[in-house]
């Protein structure tokens, strides 16, 4: 298992905006380098990005929630 | 009006509250759960806690906002600016609950909204436009013929667009019909209009604006403003009256601003945007923001008009207390805007507890502010902290006194555009007024320059 953390803080969001599908879903297969969701702190957005190659296992954070910089968001199965 | 509604936060909810307070009137705040320890909460005889922290929850949240009016006995709602300023929904909303609203009226806030629609009016009062299509682009007509009256370069923008968003870039005919295709689909999707136009686009604009106030029945301009040290089409600092401006061109902006407003029978304050081609001395319509401004105590500091009151007056007794005779203009006006931003790592947001404050004082020098010692910076809202507005005899001490104001001026806990403000001040294009709307993305290691 991989953790995907935030590397800053802010709110998270699945969805590149209100009414979007989701970047990712549970049990997707994840590309190293897909965006899986974002960030925005202070109205400015950041892409999160998966460093590892896998399956999407489960979201720590709920959409709108807040993280802080080292928390966990995702967990992906390897290979 | 007895009892106002502040639908705002940050240092404009401080700001509305001074005013009214000098007038009489009880304030109300609306806060976040975030915001219930802010300044702004304290700032107004009284605050609610409208909804959690993120702004969809609370601050853009139409019907809690409006509840609060109800339930609280507030008879008028301000809505500062950004947030619900600009929405003619909600505008429409709070008329609809017997609350007066302090602006122009649903109608005005969406046809400004509309940004082809704008264009037109505009163009029919007089004010000067960029060549460019007339309204929207015909889906069957000879879009290559158009673009060569035009000239390129050009831009493609979506009707339903503004603030920057849905503009893309054409620089020669081989690009154009590939390029409208793209805007088209993109604007169908992001705006669900596909409407777009095509406008000339001017290299090294400055971005210049005029402040207006319309009341039904009369309707006056309080001079311009340049706002062209932008980064990333925000304003960084502004300043008024526009420097290097010929005669003529002044006249033209100020006085189609004024027509403009006459012909919308517009209601309340409101700024026209223009850019200006300092290469060709032509000053062209960007759009009107319906709504207060941030950089609107640059006005007020060189005429002396305190425009949340003439707003607050137009909204409860119809007539704003001030003629175009009545407006003098007196020296020169400079706002910084200090930003929880760190300049030395591309503006990273920088949010947290603001551990030490101290503001400088003397002649000329105001601070709007929205924080104090012991705020917390949240990371849900935008990153402006507090307006810093020096006010002197010639632009030349505006600088220096503004220069002077920011060696002053001491925040810590959280990284602020201080030391950027500083190093803009002090650039030789600022001081011959050689800058535009992208100077700052030209400057290599601006922290690093001397």
């Amino acid at each position: 298992m991989a953790n995907i953390v935030s590397p800053l803080p802010g709110v998270f969001y699945r969805k590149p905006g209100p009414g979007k599908p989701p970047f990712a879903n549970e049990g997707d297969t994840i590309e190293v380098g897909q965006t899986v969701g974002i960030i925005e702190i202070m109205k400015q957005f950041t892409e999160i990005q998966s460093d590892v190659a896998g399956t999407l296992e489960s979201f720590k954070v709920n959409e709108g929630e807040m993280v802080n910089p080292g928390d966990t968001i995702i967990v992906i199965r390897e290979g | 009006m007895k009892k106002l509604l502040i639908a705002n936060r940050g240092e404009i909810a401080v700001r509305i509250a001074r005013t009214a307070r000098e007038m009489g009137i009880e304030t109300l705040v609306v806060a976040s759960e975030a915001d219930a320890d802010s300044l702004a909460a304290r700032a107004a005889d009284n605050f609610v806690v409208v909804g959690p922290a993120p702004a969809p929850a609370s601050y853009l949240n139409q019907d809690a906002v409006i509840a609060a009016a109800v339930d609280n006995g507030c008879d008028a709602v301000h809505p500062g600016y950004g947030f619900l300023s600009e929405n003619a929904a909600f505008a429409r909303k709070v008329a609809a609950a017997g609350l007066t609203w302090v602006g122009p009226d649903a109608d005005a806030i969406e046809m400004m909204g509309n940004k082809s629609l704008a264009r037109e009016s505009a163009r029919k009062a007089g004010v000067p436009i960029l060549r460019g299509t007339d309204g929207p682009l015909d889906p069957d007509a000879d879009a290559v013929e158009e673009a060569r009256g035009i000239g390129y370069p050009l831009v493609v923008k979506a009707s339903a667009g503004g603030g920057g968003r849905g503009i893309r870039f054409v620089h020669n005919e081989d690009e154009l019909l590939e390029t409208i295709e793209m805007a088209r689909g993109e604007a169908a999707s992001v705006f669900g209009d596909p409407a777009v136009y095509l406008e000339r686009f001017v290299r090294h604009a400055r971005h210049v604006e005029v402040q207006i106030l319309g009341d039904g029945t009369n309707f006056i301009h309080l001079g311009d403003r340049d706002c062209s040290m932008q980064r990333r089409s925000q304003k960084v600092i502004e300043e008024a009256p526009a420097p290097d401006l010929p005669d003529a061109v002044r006249r033209t902006i100020r006085e189609s601003s004024v027509e403009l407003a006459r012909e919308c029978g517009y209601s309340g304050a409101g700024t026209v945007e223009f850019l200006y081609d300092p290469a060709g001395h032509e000053a062209a319509f960007i759009e009107m923001n319906t709504r207060i401004q941030v950089e609107h105590p640059i006005t007020e500091e060189i005429t002396g008009v305190d425009l949340v009151r003439e707003q607050l007056l137009i909204a409860s007794t119809g007539s704003m207390s001030v003629r175009q005779e009545d407006i003098q203009f007196n020296g020169h006006a400079i706002e910084c805007r200090i930003n929880a931003e760190d300049p030395h790592n591309n503006f990273f947001p920088s949010p947290g507890l603001i551990t030490a404050l101290e503001w400088p004082a003397g002649d000329g020098i105001r601070i709007d502010a929205g924080v104090e010692a012991g705020s917390t910076v949240s990371p849900y809202y935008d990153s402006m902290l507090a307006k810093l507005i020096v006010h002197k005899d010639t632009r030349e001490a505006a600088i220096e006194g503004a220069l002077e104001a920011l060696y002053g001026t001491r925040i810590e806990g959280v990284k602020t555009t201080i030391p950027v403000l500083k190093k803009l001040l002090d650039r030789l294009e600022f001081a011959a007024v050689k800058h535009h709307s992208k100077f700052i993305e030209t400057v290599d290691n601006l922290m690093e320059a001397p």
